[in-house]
């Protein structure tokens, strides 16, 4: 067995080189975790840019779909992640404070993450963490739980480029959850195949009081499958993606989720910058009279399998403004020490440093109760109830907390100089989605 | 390519109560409905009356703990159980621990959801005993263990900032006895719990690291009651005020070590907080819980339904109002468990266990009230016991150090500031 090190010279990826070389794998002993872990990275190395729109052509697949495991909690309270998600964790968090700090102001303006990180971040493997090990996903176990970690480690580096690169990964974690034999076997080689295929799941629509279960968006039925007609907002990355999950209410069944390639025709993507998360290129996408094959229907329309996509999404987010707001909380931290006004750090007044104080409280909330949603998910519980529980800590909190560090900064926090304004701006947006990424 | 085989997995994060302490809080949750809610009313109004019934239920919770794998149902079991192999894998040391500070913690959220002031009288579940627990070398837990203590620190001149307390303890060479002087207000449970553990300086010039915690019996002719407060809330639970004149304790009373260590300063008193304010902060938790478990039955039969799919403001005001309080309740709750958590498997939980006690101190009031709010004259009228919560939560937010100690006490921590600087 050659070292991730050897394997990675030889393929010469940039991002095998920079996991593979962070000390903090020697530091704990990873090697074997992190070998494994990296195998769908090794596994991308030897690919071909494949064409826009690609076609998929249905394949029956052998009748048996393969699922992640579930959990097996021993139904001890605890709060440490396993190995694997140690090495993951701490990986991301390099890869985030290397790759997406840096370029995060830049992506910002430009509404868009640059090719070179995408093209890593399709090296890793991020957009199969949700996919059975079986269907050549990198899925142990935990896809919630380890989804929601790497979601904050991501989005502590910037929201906006970890919703970038994490959308991609909500489709093929959806086909991996709740996809048959013939849909897994159709859709998932363009996501663990040599070329990872751009996809999306739009769910959110543009209108006050959006509720992900009363649409306005339909799916008729026809003689060979579905029309499908309709509107959705916030669509990361639409432009280039091949293959949409759309969220539509299906007539005398309820909301359903449909797999809607771009190149089934009738698909119109018009760029829609927003607030925040700009550099996951939102865009809004008009569905008009899309003809669809029967097997385009996920999980055959399941009421359940629908909410739980609605629940598992905004755990996704949850995770993403638990990142975004402690690098808040990271960035504030030195700062009002080293501010000084009136003759000291602002650091030494109560008002600013209760504020500190608040935010930690918040922060440490926010992040148990998307645990808890994510590991009752893992572990086969209901788990709605913590899902809306954690969101409702996430959006009101993170909303504050995005404000709270602007405030501290004061005429600074107001400029593009510091990057506080892009926490404001992607915290506030961060609690409007619905859809777009999947734990 | 060949695969390396998966490590086996250690641990899996999981936050929902340990399976092995569901029998302990199920019996606690039988106790508070049965036992503490009947006679909630009763002592809410008779104050300063001795709630004689608890007399029956500390026999029968030092029965739970004489039967059970874990520590009581009161707040005694904290900081005292972290040596037993507590997972039934002893073996490995690494392996996490689910404790007495979490099942302590777990069976006080539901006392408390029962009632808080009850739960604060049963007789040898105080937090003295709890604080004692933590700094009591073992001769001196064997001696005073079984007994049930209360906890004297504050004073008239000395509320939050606790290391300026005037009562002082000088060593009489002679007998080798302490000699207690000072006065002592707020002692929960002060004229019943048979030891009151006084907060006293040796001296006064060195500041923190001379306060020293003396275990002094409740029947010293020197330790006078002076009097029992009349309070807001919390009205089954006695609160004492204390002249100590010329109280002598022998030497041995003393919790700790009697050497005056400037470097390691206050830790020594200060470190039984780490144990109890998870406890405290679990009381909010309980109190909340009742308020959101009447609220939203109360709810129910006004027609008003609460869904966890839709977003809240596709629903009644009411609903969203409820959704909300709900999640800062869980938010609560799971600190005050992290807290718990760390102190059983000895991580440092200084920050967190303020965080829990911060976050359970406000979110009981807030909840409480929230509840009022929904409930109407429901909320503030004699006839249910929701104005009474509202009432006895309000001091959770303020003893084991107030809410804005908490933030102090985290934000030094976080910013690295000394209590000189962030004053």
């Amino acid at each position: 067995m050659s070292t991730v090190a050897e394997r990675s010279t030889g393929l010469a990826l940039k991002a095998i080189r920079q996991i593979a070389g962070l000390e903090v794998i020697d530091r704990v002993g990873l090697r074997g975790p992190a070998e494994r872990a990296l195998y769908s990275v090794t596994k991308n190395g030897m690919g071909a840019a494949a064409t826009a729109g690609r076609t998929f052509t249905v394949v029956t697949g052998n009748g048996k779909s393969t699922r992640p495991r579930p959990a097996n909690p021993k139904g001890l309270f605890d709060l440490t992640p396993d190995e694997d998600q140690q090495m993951i964790v701490e990986a991301m968090k390099e890869f985030a404070a290397a790759e997406l700090r840096p370029v995060a102001l830049a992506a910002d303006s430009a509404c868009a993450a640059p090719a070179e990180l995408l093209e890593s971040a399709g090296e890793l493997g991020l957009a199969t963490l949700g996919v059975p090990e079986e269907l050549g996903g990198s899925a142990a176990e935990k896809s919630a739980v380890t989804g929601v970690l790497v979601g904050e480690a991501l989005a502590h580096g910037d929201l906006g480029l970890a919703a970038a690169v994490l959308s991609t990964g909500a489709v093929p974690t959806a086909l991996g959850l709740w996809g048959d034999a013939a849909q897994q076997a159709t859709y998932l080689p363009a996501f663990t195949g040599e070329e990872v295929a751009v996809s999306a799941l739009a769910i959110l629509e543009p209108r006050p009081l959006f509720d992900p279960f009363a649409l306005q968006s339909t799916a008729r039925r026809t003689a060979d499958g579905f029309v499908l007609d309709g509107v959705k907002a916030l669509v990361p990355r639409a432009a280039d993606a091949e293959l949409f999950l759309v969220a539509a209410e299906l007539e005398d069944r309820g909301p359903a989720l449909f797999l809607v390639p771009t190149s089934a025709g009738g698909v119109t993507v018009t760029a829609e910058p927003a607030m925040g998360a700009r550099a996951a290129s939102t865009a809004t996408v008009a569905f008009t009279n899309v003809p669809l094959p029967e097997v385009a229907l996920l999980a055959d329309g399941d009421q359940e399998v629908y909410a739980e996509c609605i629940h598992r999404a905004r755990l996704a987010w949850c995770a993403l403004s638990v990142g975004a707001a402690q690098a808040a909380l990271d960035y504030l931290i030195p700062y009002v020490n080293e501010r000084v006004a009136f003759g000291e750090p602002i650091a030494n007044r109560q008002a600013v440093a209760f504020q500190i104080s608040d935010i930690a409280i918040e922060v440490a909330g926010m992040r148990l109760a998307t645990w808890r949603a994510a590991s009752r998910a893992d572990a086969g519980n209901g788990f709605f109830r913590e899902a809306a529980v954690a969101r409702q800590l996430c959006v009101k909190h993170g909303a504050e907390i995005g404000s709270a560090a602007v405030q501290l900064l004061g005429g600074h926090g107001y400029t593009k100089e510091y990057p506080v304004e892009r926490w404001y701006r992607d915290l506030r947006t961060a609690g409007v989605f619905e859809g777009a990424l999947l734990v | 390519m060949p695969i390396p085989p998966p490590t086996p997995n250690t641990t899996v994060i999981n936050l929902e109560t340990p399976k092995k302490f569901r029998p302990l809080i199920g019996q606690a949750h039988t106790v508070a409905q049965e036992v503490l809610r009947p006679i909630a009313r009763k002592y809410d109004v008779a104050e300063h009356e001795r709630p004689k019934e608890l007399d029956f239920l500390a026999a029968i919770l030092n029965g739970m703990e004489d039967s059970g794998a874990t520590s009581g149902a009161g707040a005694a079991g904290a900081g005292k159980g972290e040596d037993k192999p507590a997972n039934g894998n002893g073996s490995d040391p690494a392996a996490t621990k689910n404790g007495s500070n979490l099942s302590t913690a777990l069976s006080i959220m539901e006392m408390c959801w029962g009632d808080v002031g009850l739960l604060l009288s049963i007789p040898g579940q105080g937090l003295g005993n709890s604080a004692s627990a933590a700094v009591a070398s073992p001769e001196q837990l064997e001696e005073f263990g079984g007994r049930w203590a209360a906890m004297a620190i504050t004073e008239p001149e000395a509320g939050s900032d606790s290391a300026s307390i005037r009562t002082t303890a000088d060593l009489d060479p002679g007998t080798g006895e302490y000699v207690l002087n000072g006065e002592k207000i707020y002692v929960t449970s002060g004229e019943r719990a048979e030891l009151v553990v006084v907060w006293a300086t040796l001296d006064r010039s060195v500041g923190r690291a001379a306060i020293k915690s003396f275990i002094v019996e409740r029947t010293n002719p020197g330790m006078k009651l002076d009097r029992l407060e009349h309070k807001l809330g919390i009205r089954a639970s006695d609160t004492a005020a204390f002249i100590l004149q010329d109280c002598r304790v022998p030497a041995s009373a003393l919790l700790g070590s009697p050497e005056v260590d400037v470097k390691k300063g206050f830790g020594g008193v200060m470190q039984t907080f780490d144990n109890t304010r998870p406890l405290v902060a679990a009381m909010a938790v309980g109190c909340a819980r009742a308020c959101l478990d009447f609220t939203r039955e109360a709810l129910d039969q006004a027609g008003v339904g609460i869904d966890y799919d839709k977003p809240a403001l596709s629903q009644s005001a009411a609903a969203a109002k409820f959704l909300a309080m709900e999640a800062e309740y869980d938010a609560a709750r799971l600190l005050t468990m992290q807290a718990a958590w760390m102190a059983d498997n000895r991580k440092p939980n200084s920050v967190q266990a303020s965080i829990a006690k911060a976050k359970a101190g406000r979110t009981g009031t807030d909840v409480a009230f929230g509840c009022i709010e929904l409930c109407g004259a429901i909320g503030v009228t004699e006839t249910e016991l929701l104005e009474k919560w509202a009432r006895d939560v309000k001091i959770l937010d303020i003893f084991e150090g107030t809410q804005q100690i908490q933030q102090l006490i985290i934000a030094r921590q976080l910013l690295g500031r000394t209590s000189a600087q962030l004053k």
